[in-house]
């Protein structure tokens, strides 16, 4: 089956379908025509199936599932909703389905939905039906760790990642809140943002209230996790507690600051991130109007700026958290969709960019699919 | 009590393209669930899972605009779902 890139937008997804050698890209969609588009995941475990999140403006969140690479889809039958509160409690209801994750590979039918507000659902029958996960929902420390200090689009729980060799060890972020880890299975969690700066607090060594914007774990060395977060880059290897900030062997003049990072598929040393422009008011544009790709492939100890290709001046993109990509081939091919509705490609790991689509809607997300 | 029910348009793909269907129930509640039985999935995007009318979504009974789903239906036989829709 030909590889697929996913494009959720804010207004329906698209699909780009590359040839054998990554030169020529088919555009197809748009589905969901209006819907707002927030991810799109290919189920490892089985790849005939994908689960879409999904609304649109005026609709209420739901789920989406494909049995059939996406050809035809059918909606959830109960979508992520939270339990109904109780007398004096407040009240929270699902605004958006933001972030899909499938379980581990021992239990096939599982999958993981964060939501804003922020969320914990689970589904355990292939993302058909899905229940709050109360051990998160309902931990006497929620209202503090997610406290809805939201972000300008509300706020999200996102990078649910589970460790390939065990089913019952889950990381999940908030923005903002955190990183939390679970190693029971989702019943109890603890914060883990030791190092993490929180330079927007008044107290900056809180143990919670941070800001990541995208975790990722590596699935070759699921002992080591990056992050980049509204307050620079970061890795950590584990069992350690402590992340440390590789960000800052990025140039001082580029900074730190952007929404995605995404890894190798199978060297745990190799990274990628987008910046973005953090200082004054944080315009969260390319820096200096001139977008680059960073790359390290020593853990984060030194950072090569990728170019080649992209705009050289005047061009003041901004890639969301969701809307970059990494494929699966030998070599591997990056994908980033820019908010103004741009995708571009490098089929060598960075080296040299393409524009593959353009006068797309916003994109919110893209993904990678075999 | 059955009803008529008009379905805004960005609610019609549960509905197969129909514009205006009938469900049966005395309060607003009782309205939605017979919907949600005939078209399963309708009533989320509308309503939350804490009862309450979703924002941009707008609930007449007749002419009278309904705020809280546990209203009656008293003697009126069309209910209204629209769309306020908004923004870009």
């Amino acid at each position: 089956m030909a590889d697929t890139v996913w494009i959720g937008t804010r207004k329906g997804l698209f699909a780009l379908r590359p040839d054998a050698r990554r030169r020529a890209y088919r555009l197809s969609g748009p589905q969901f025509l209006g819907h707002v588009v927030h991810h799109v995941v290919q189920d490892p475990r089985e790849p005939r199936q994908l689960l879409l999140a999904a609304k649109t403006g005026h609709l209420g969140p739901t789920v989406y599932r494909s049995a059939d690479r996406g050809r035809t889809w059918r909606e959830a039958a109960l979508p992520p909703a939270f339990r109904k509160a109780l007398e004096g409690e407040k009240a929270r209801a699902v605004s958006r389905v933001f972030w899909l994750a499938a379980g581990h590979s021992s239990e096939p039918r599982t999958w993981y939905a964060g939501t804003a507000p922020a969320g914990l659902f689970r589904s355990a029958d292939g993302g058909d039906r899905w229940e709050p996960v109360a051990g998160f929902n309902d931990h006497t420390m929620n209202s503090k760790w997610a406290a809805g200090l939201a972000t300008p689009d509300g706020e999200f729980l996102h990078s649910i990642l589970v460790d390939p060799r065990d089913a019952r060890h889950l990381y999940l972020a908030i923005s903002i809140g955190g990183v939390f880890e679970s190693t029971d299975g989702g019943r109890d969690w603890a914060p883990l943002n030791g190092g993490v700066a929180a330079d927007f607090l008044p107290d900056p060594t809180v143990s919670f209230g941070h800001d990541p914007h995208r975790v990722e774990l590596h699935p070759k060395r699921p002992d080591r996790l990056y992050q980049q977060n509204h307050c620079g880059i970061y890795r950590l290897d584990r069992p350690g507690n402590t992340w440390l900030r590789i960000g800052h062997a990025m140039p001082k003049a580029v900074g730190d600051i952007g929404f995605p990072i995404v890894l190798h598929p199978k060297d745990p040393d190799v990274a990628w991130v987008v910046p973005m422009d953090g200082t004054k008011v944080w315009p969260r544009t390319s820096v200096a109007g001139k977008p680059a790709v960073y790359r390290t492939r020593d853990a984060g100890r030194s950072w090569r700026r990728l170019s080649r290709g992209l705009p050289q001046r005047n061009a003041w993109l901004t890639v969301l958290r969701q809307a970059m990509c990494v494929d699966t081939r030998d070599s591997p091919g990056l994908y980033f969709g820019t908010t103004g509705g741009e995708v571009w490609a490098s089929p060598n790991g960075g080296e040299s960019w393409r524009r593959i689509a353009q006068h797309l809607p916003e994109i919110y997300s893209v993904t990678f699919a075999t | 009590m059955s009803c008529t029910v008009r379905i805004a348009s960005p609610l019609r793909s549960y509905t197969g393209g129909a514009a205006s269907v009938s469900a049966s129930g005395a309060s607003v509640a009782e309205l939605l669930a017979d919907l949600d039985r005939s078209y399963p999935g309708i009533r989320f995007r509308m309503i939350d899972e804490q009862d309450s009318i979703r924002p941009h979504i707008r609930v007449y009974a007749g002419t009278r605009e309904i705020h809280d789903i546990t209203e009656r239906m008293d003697g009126e036989n069309v209910l209204h779902l629209i769309c306020a829709l908004s923004g870009g």
